[in-house]
């Protein structure tokens, strides 16, 4: 609490969209360069730095684009010489940008994007679900969550200082109209403590014309000497250091987040959140604001005598292994609502975690529930209701669809 | 050895000739310079030289005659393309003498 007073005179509270709070907060860190392509539900983020730069009050140079794709390939080549690199997009976009996703990742730039949530075309849809990130999820980039509008502002700053610590990509991901178009009050640090906060970012990437280098260039199977008769990383050896790096994330995601919570007074959870979690015998496990509905459901529960609690993955990539195993030790059972779903399997989060359950002793029975797909509302009184159906269930169910009218 | 001693996060490294192995081992087309219809052979002099100056590889060394680099020439065929002279026949590698 007294961090929090001391931190509050630095501060303000802004009544701002989520979108205007992804915004804001790439100000705040600096962005030096924006390449960003309209699409329904993010464009406020990037109409919103346009007028920054415009009105002169972000030093920034804004790249119009013709595509997704090419946005995400202006902040690569940025990025490598060394500019803080931004940009944002939403489901059909992300696809777009789905070559130069993993070309970031490869090449180990620290960019930071903003995902608007939103569900995948065909049929058309601008309304939310979380198929979009979670169909890039293997790009080799960290996607971290958020479940309100200050966790938007909050996380998109770490995003920027993990991302420069472990050189790997962030993408801020939360949930179109859900969060990107309600308004909500936003505690918004200053320009000079986001400063101290966030250090300046020193490319690993080395582009001189007194220096030449070729960046990303062919890379055969097996290792070889470079022209100095050193030994260079082959193709495997590359990947095995971005995992490396990925896995190294998740502690400089806590960490991050600690030393946020120092600054600003307010922590995010690090790798997950939990609500009223810890005698819970049945847990709800969600990611962004379908777990905030989680947590109201869990009200009503804990009303009604059962003892329910939320898990809120917050890091999906890299995903919350450890931190699951010990969250639902001592559950009976585990729900998973996942908003988008891995065809011919069942959703991914659910399927992450029974594999991070895995091994680890007598785990919770986990039970999949997809939900809110193309933007169907999903009620807390829905979710409460599954926990209450779940109890017939045995060990192992059939993953189940939540008010789809078929 | 391992290869973390190279300090390297992603590929990178300084130009250098074969930076991408032997690239002339893709080749199935091989450049064969006629040299009496080369206009800088012609001219004894470094004139011309589109080859050269085409050449996505760096494979053809600036010179008279000119001299292309088998061993990293991907016999892509732009040498010969740009050869406002027709010094260079692109033939297949299986009817060269030394072919593979």
């Amino acid at each position: 609490m007294a961090s929090r007073m001391a931190a509050a005179a630095d501060t303000e509270v802004q009544i701002i969209t989520g979108n205007q709070a992804m915004a804001l907060a790439a100000k705040r860190c600096r962005v030096q360069v924006v390449a960003a392509y309209p699409i329904t539900p993010q464009s406020q983020v990037t109409e919103t730095l346009s007028e920054y730069v415009a009105a002169g009050e972000l030093d920034a140079e804004y790249v119009n684009v013709e595509s997704e794709h090419s946005a995400l390939s202006v902040c690569i080549g940025a990025s490598s010489v060394g500019a803080r690199a931004f940009t944002a997009t939403s489901a059909n976009g992300l696809a777009y940008m789905c070559e130069p996703l993993h070309w970031a990742a490869g090449a180990r730039l620290p960019i930071v994007l903003g995902c608007v949530n939103r569900a995948m075309a065909a049929p058309w849809s601008v309304l939310n679900d979380q198929q979009d990130s979670m169909s890039q999820r293997d790009a080799g980039w960290i996607q971290i969550f958020a479940r309100n509008n200050q966790e938007i502002f909050d996380t998109a700053v770490q995003a920027f200082k993990i991302a420069q610590t472990v050189s790997v990509p962030v993408m801020v991901c939360y949930d179109g109209y859900l969060l990107s178009h309600t308004v909500m009050p936003v505690d918004v640090p200053s320009q000079e403590a986001v400063d101290t906060f966030l250090p300046p970012y020193t490319p690993h990437t080395i582009l001189d014309p007194a220096d030449p280098r070729n960046l990303n260039q062919v890379t055969l199977a097996d290792p070889r000497e470079n022209e100095k008769g050193v030994l260079c990383h082959g193709y495997m050896e590359l990947r095995y250091l971005l995992e490396e790096a990925l896995e190294q994330a998740r502690d400089t995601i806590i960490a991050v987040d600690e030393e946020y919570a120092a600054a600003f007074g307010r922590s995010c959870g690090g790798m997950l959140w939990t609500y009223r979690s810890e005698d819970a015998e049945v847990l709800l496990v969600a990611a962004g604001s379908l777990a905030s509905e989680a947590s109201v459901a869990v009200d009503a529960l804990r009303a009604d005598g059962c003892k329910a609690g939320v898990i809120g993955v917050r890091a999906y990539r890299p995903f919350p292994k450890q931190e699951l195993i010990e969250a639902t030790a001592p559950a009976a059972r585990v729900l998973v609502f996942d908003k988008s779903l891995s065809y011919g399997n069942e959703g991914p989060i659910c399927g992450d975690v029974k594999a991070a359950l895995y091994g680890s002793g007598s785990h919770p029975a986990v039970h999949g529930y997809i939900a809110g797909l193309g933007g169907r509302d999903v009620r807390a009184a829905e979710l409460a209701e599954a926990v209450r159906r779940d109890a017939a269930k045995g060990a192992v169910a059939p993953t189940e669809w939540i008010n789809c009218r078929i | 050895m391992g290869t973390r001693d190279c300090g390297h996060l992603s590929a990178m490294a300084a130009p250098a000739k074969g930076e991408a192995g032997e690239t002339g081992r893709w080749r199935t087309m091989r450049p064969v310079v006629d040299h009496t219809k080369c206009t800088a052979a012609a001219a004894d002099s470094l004139v011309c030289l589109r080859c050269w100056c085409y050449c996505p590889e760096a494979a053809i060394e600036k010179a008279v005659p000119i001299e292309i680099d088998l061993t990293y020439c991907k016999g892509c065929g732009i040498c010969a393309e740009g050869c406002p002279s027709k010094a260079i026949t692109m033939v297949p590698e299986v009817e060269c003498e030394d072919g593979e």
